[in-house]
């Protein structure tokens, strides 16, 4: 395996993918939001619990591979009891750490967290939409806009 | 099952390693691994010899057809022309003229949907499908339906990957104006009973269409044969470049049906008020058509004709024999569509590994496969699978490519394990 792979498949990853966090329905939800990737026909649901202005609770529903599940799963942790705005700010984060063109700034990477195992698929050009998409998700979730897709 | 082409003739013995070398790509390097193409259901990859045809038409013959009175213009006219004639034999058609050039299966699809059915649908007449065609047999049909009130019925699949025939009767009824069908599924590798399904068809009156864009590459066509009314394939699949391919229709038929799409080359005489069109086939190739796309064609068309097409498709079938036996071997790879009667594809998925991550993980052994729904979500839902991993052989594929493949693939198993 090249390391390019080994990068993209860390055990972080693969940790997620096999035991995802925070995976499963959520019983009346303040909003949900989700995720259509229609390259792939992936799916994935993400509800969110308010508590004031904080995220209190957060859960994620579908099928997809093991990056958009351990994307995921490492989404909830990320955001658990953070607040709207820090939830958009952990958003423009992955931005930064997955999509944008310029290699992301070393204060993103050190906020990220165990999220910085997906920097991997910056290689893997095919793959960024897998990595994205419970953040896509989550961000419709927050602004209540329902289904977004990758597209 | 034989190979494509009209006329079996035994010129060349069938060798794989003076096969491949006629196929520039197939010396790619991908990182540190050779290329191994198996990804052909998807598109084919390209002889020399079609290469050269589309590249020599560009350097001594481009021109526009059908309308110059100067000399490229004929040559053009006459190669473009020429390609048909090589079309309608490789059909089997009765005459040239019934053979459309068009972007692909998916144009030759809507050609008909559009044309035919805006023009003879009515509400309450049924569209009969199967629920293993791809999106391009689909929707083009819920947009016919939906513009004329017509309503579309389909034919199950049984577990195995064939289509469950027992309710045909009340399927294909008097109701059914037009029944349209895949010869070979592009996701499961499944040859269809069609010649049975259109005789059954034509005793209820409905016309059929068959979708033969997997067929075509692996089966020997003929279209007076099966005596479908319109028979649509691509000529990126058949080892020719991509964007022309072939609607076949019976003249009766198209003769009857109004143009697709109006333009230059369509008319015969046109004035601010209204315009008269051409007979076959002009009346359905508005504008300048893919002229050294229809050449590129009729090149691989000629290519395949100097094999022994019986020799490629027992090659291929052994080929398919091998994966799938070697496939079995790997632990928790579960194979998607078992019908007795296959070709070219070898449909999977792996507990606990999705498509995707398989697909990434084989590129970075050089292998080259698809994954994920094949433009085929009804037939993934029918199976409540997100979609598969699929391998698709061409005759230039070896059995050390599948050895490759397996060996991969038990490198996926361990990663996720």
């Amino acid at each position: 395996m090249t390391d390019e792979l080994t990068d993209l498949y860390q055990d972080i990853i693969l940790d997620h993918h096999r035991r995802p966090r925070n995976r499963g329905a959520m019983e009346n939800p303040s909003s949900m939001g989700e995720g259509f990737n229609p390259m792939c026909g992936d799916e994935l649901s993400v509800f969110i619990k308010m508590d004031g202005d904080k995220i209190a609770d957060v859960k994620f529903t579908g099928q997809g591979c093991a990056i958009s599940q351990a994307s995921a799963s490492l989404m909830t942790l990320r955001i658990k009891g953070k607040t709207v705005s820090e939830a958009r700010e952990a958003i423009a984060d992955m931005q930064a750490l997955l999509v944008d063109e310029k290699e992301p700034p070393i204060a993103v990477e050190e906020r990220v967290g165990d999220a910085i195992a997906l920097k991997g698929v910056r290689k893997f050009p095919a793959r960024v939409k897998c990595a994205t998409l419970a953040w896509h998700a989550l961000a419709s979730a927050l602004t209540g806009s329902g289904k977004v897709s990758t597209e | 099952m034989t190979m494509a082409g009209p006329h079996a003739k035994t010129s060349i013995p069938f060798d794989v390693a003076a096969v491949r070398e006629d196929f520039p790509i197939l010396d790619t390097q991908v990182g540190a691994h050779a290329l191994v193409y198996l990804d052909n259901a998807a598109t084919a990859q390209k002889p020399e010899a079609v290469i050269d045809a589309v590249s020599h038409y560009y350097a001594s013959t481009n021109a526009n057809i059908h309308r110059g009175v100067h000399y490229l213009s004929g040559e053009a006219t006459d190669a473009y022309d020429r390609a048909r004639i090589t079309v309608a034999k490789f059909l089997n058609a009765a005459e040239p003229r019934e053979c459309i050039f068009v972007r692909g299966t998916t144009e030759g699809i809507n050609l008909v949907a559009s044309s035919w059915g805006r023009s003879n649908l009515k509400p309450g007449d049924e569209i009969l499908i199967t629920g293993m065609e791809h999106h391009a047999n689909i929707v083009p049909w819920q947009l016919i339906a939906q513009a004329t009130g017509a309503v579309i019925k389909v034919i199950p699949v049984t577990d195995g990957g064939e289509l469950d025939l027992g309710h045909l009767d009340q399927l294909l009824t008097s109701r059914t104006k037009i029944f349209a069908i895949t010869h070979v599924s592009n996701a499961l590798g499944t040859v269809n009973p069609v010649r049975e399904l259109i005789a059954r068809a034509k005793k209820v009156g409905a016309l059929t269409l068959v979708d033969g864009a997997q067929s075509v590459t692996h089966l020997r066509i003929d279209v007076q044969s099966l005596d479908c009314d319109f028979f649509a394939f691509s000529g990126h699949k058949l080892f020719g470049p991509t964007g022309i391919g072939v609607l076949y229709g019976k003249a009766a038929l198209l003769e009857k049906m109004p143009p697709y799409q109006g333009g230059g080359d369509m008319i015969e005489r046109v004035t601010l008020e209204k315009s008269t069109f051409r007979g076959l086939p002009e009346r359905f190739e508005a504008g300048t058509p893919d002229i050294s796309g229809a050449i590129g064609l009729a090149a691989a068309i000629h290519y395949l004709d100097k094999f022994d097409h019986a020799a490629l498709a027992a090659h291929e079938s052994a080929l398919l024999n091998y994966a799938t036996e070697a496939l079995r071997e790997v632990q928790g790879i579960r194979i998607i569509g078992e019908a007795p009667e296959k070709v070219g594809v070898l449909s999977f998925v792996m507990d606990g590994v999705h498509p995707h991550d398989i697909g990434t993980v084989l590129d970075n052994e050089g292998i080259a496969i698809r994954a994920g729904h094949h433009c085929c979500q009804p037939l993934m839902q029918r199976y409540k699978i997100p979609g598969t991993a699929r391998a698709s052989f061409a005759f230039y594929n070896t059995r050390a490519e599948v050895e490759q493949l397996a060996t991969a693939l038990a490198k996926v198993r361990k990663l996720f394990s």
